[in-house]
């Protein structure tokens, strides 16, 4: 057995017990979850603007979803959910889509090379594509929109940081949801 | 071509979703407008679990802070409860101190006006013997408080001190059933002696045909040697007759169970029993002295002539009289009625009474000569004047305050019967 029919049997495997483990019911409500808990939490928990729960949402169904077409619609559909709940004025529908698709994609390529079910590496991976998600949009809205936006490092680094705290027993917490569709 | 898709499959239809944004954004940004069916897709998907959401925040936090307001409100409750509680303390504690401070101005005041010698103490314990009626002071040897010294207050007995020590002493209450004092009547000047053994105090040895009424005051005679004589001891409650002793009670007047502040005497003078009010002068009420006698009817005088005619009349009448005419006689001559009468000096208590009261009005004074070539005339004075003129108004007399004025009787008012 090669190299390549080894990739394909894992990916078949992953595969079947995605669809089988995690409903797509249950991934349609999360992302519902997601999205609302974006532009809601705010208003229940002040000072929670740095939570990226679709993004967080985008970087899990990426790794565990191992799938690059997959996952970069998930997150092209999750952005452009998240536009369509945005200002059309700040953020016209495509910005986070295309951040998303982005990101979807490459948290899908990373999970190939990586055993993503290390906590340290998903918290790794969360800052890394929190920091990507931040300054790839903060670069299209200045050169795609024109908009003159302040970029902060030091903030989007300390936001990243705890986006990843969150996310390391968030994703915890997903992979039992996992296991008891599984049951 | 077909091998190169397939082989960048992944990287492909990553190029073709976000190109496909890309041109989407791009037109929305060229044509500046909004597609608007997505957002109100998105939007109508999201806003009814939004309203969700909302509407169990509401609650929840509603909740939440109307618990969290309640629990301040109990907390506020309790702590202005608690500041309640405080200030009705201090309030008892205040009364207290004011009361404490009026019994030791009348303490004061007693310790001033009494001529024996006093000690004010403060009563600070009781004693450890349940059955035994004492108390401690605050004042012992030091202050010269020596044993068997009596102890009082300005309403009445209340002890004598049967130990001393140096800061503090121990007083035996009248109350104690081993302590006897002896009394005096204050009407009769019945002696007796006090026990209050059977747990009221009574007045024992009073022989049943002495005197004694009820409310009667008792005094101590000073045959104890303890209390000097003249200090009040308290009031009859009721009086019996007995076999051979009168059962007298009586109500101690300086309540020494609850003293709190007591004059020891350390020199006793004995004092007369102050007397018993009379009867009549309790129970009469005080009567203004009669009004003086009306100065009319004092004198037997005739009513004075008051309007005009009864002067013409009297003028007339007195020149006939001089002039030898009688009105309605016959033959009579007629009396010169012009002739001038002649100006007779009457007497000032006459002129007063006959006088009526004309106000006149204010004159120049009179010049009088200078006694002194070239000094100045000096008026005289009004007193002078009014010695010298006859006087023109009705001495009132002096009546005491309060006393009923009567009104002098006139021919046309006559008096009513009685």
């Amino acid at each position: 057995m090669n190299e390549t029919s080894d990739q394909i049997l894992r990916r078949v495997v992953v595969k079947e017990s995605w669809f089988s483990r995690f409903q797509v019911v249950a991934l349609a409500a999360l992302t519902l979850v997601a999205i609302v808990g974006k532009f809601y939490l705010p208003r229940l928990l002040p000072h929670t603007e740095w939570l990226e729960l679709p993004l967080l949402l985008t970087v899990y169904f990426g790794l565990m979803r191992r799938s690059q077409i997959g996952s970069l619609f998930f997150g092209a559909f999750v952005g452009l959910a998240e536009d369509s709940l945005s200002p059309a004025q700040i953020s016209p529908i495509g910005m986070y889509g295309i951040t998303k698709t982005l990101v979807g994609y490459f948290a899908a390529s990373v999970s190939m090379r990586f055993n993503v079910e290390s906590s340290v590496i998903r918290l790794v991976l969360c800052f890394f594509f929190y920091f990507f998600h931040a300054f790839f949009y903060w670069i299209m809205r200045r050169a795609l929109l024109g908009q003159i936006v302040p970029f902060d490092p030091q903030e989007t680094f300390v936001h990243g940081a705890l986006n990843a705290v969150i996310a390391v027993p968030l994703f915890a917490v997903l992979d039992k949801m996992k296991l008891a569709g599984n049951a | 071509m077909e091998a190169l898709l397939s082989r960048f499959r992944h990287l492909t239809v990553l190029l073709i979703v976000v190109v496909a944004q890309l041109l989407y954004l791009a037109y929305q940004v060229k044509t500046n407008r909004d597609e608007r069916l997505i957002r109100v897709w998105a939007v109508t998907a999201v806003a009814p679990m939004a309203g969700v959401v909302e509407a169990v925040r509401r609650n929840t936090i509603g909740f939440l802070e109307d618990y969290f307001i309640l629990l301040d409100v109990r907390e506020q409750n309790r702590k202005l409860k608690a500041d309640n509680d405080k200030l009705r303390m201090e309030n008892v504690y205040f009364r207290n101190q004011l009361a404490t401070a009026e019994h030791a101005h009348a303490l004061i005041l007693f310790q001033a006006q009494s001529p024996s010698k006093t000690v004010a103490a403060r009563v600070i314990g009781n004693s450890t013997v349940a059955t035994a009626k004492a108390v401690f002071i605050d004042r012992g040897s030091t202050s010269g408080i020596e044993k068997g010294m009596a102890v009082v207050t300005p309403e009445g007995i209340v002890g004598k001190v049967v130990a001393v020590y140096p800061l503090v002493s121990q007083v035996l209450l009248v109350t104690d059933p081993t302590f006897k004092v002896g009394v005096e009547s204050q009407k009769g000047h019945v002696h007796g002696v006090l026990d209050c053994s059977s747990g009221k105090c009574e007045v024992e040895q009073v022989q049943n045909e002495e005197k004694v009424d009820n409310g009667e005051w008792f005094f101590t005679s000073g045959e104890d040697r303890i209390f000097p004589k003249g200090f009040p001891v308290g009031t009859v409650v009721s009086v019996q007759p007995g076999q051979g002793m009168k059962d007298i009670k009586l109500n101690l007047s300086g309540a020494p169970a609850g003293v709190e502040e007591v004059l020891v005497v350390l020199q006793g003078v004995h004092q007369a029993i102050p007397a018993a009010p009379k009867e009549e002068e309790q129970t009469t009420a005080k009567m203004l002295p009669p009004p003086p006698p009306d100065s009319g009817q004092a004198t037997g005088q005739s009513v004075k002539p008051e309007t005009e005619a009864d002067k013409i009349f009297q003028k007339y009448d007195k020149i006939g009289k001089d002039e030898g005419h009688v009105y309605g006689g016959v033959g009579s001559t007629i009396p010169n009625f012009n002739v001038k009468q002649p100006e007779q000096a009457k007497p000032a208590a006459a002129t007063a009474s006959t006088a009526p009261i004309v106000k006149e009005p204010a004159k120049e004074p009179v010049v009088v000569p200078p006694a002194l070539l070239g000094a100045r005339p000096t008026p005289k004075p009004a007193a002078a004047k009014s010695a010298a003129a006859p006087a023109q108004t009705l001495p009132e007399p002096v009546l005491p305050l309060g006393a009923p004025r009567r009104k002098p009787p006139t021919s046309t008012s006559p008096q009513p019967q009685q």
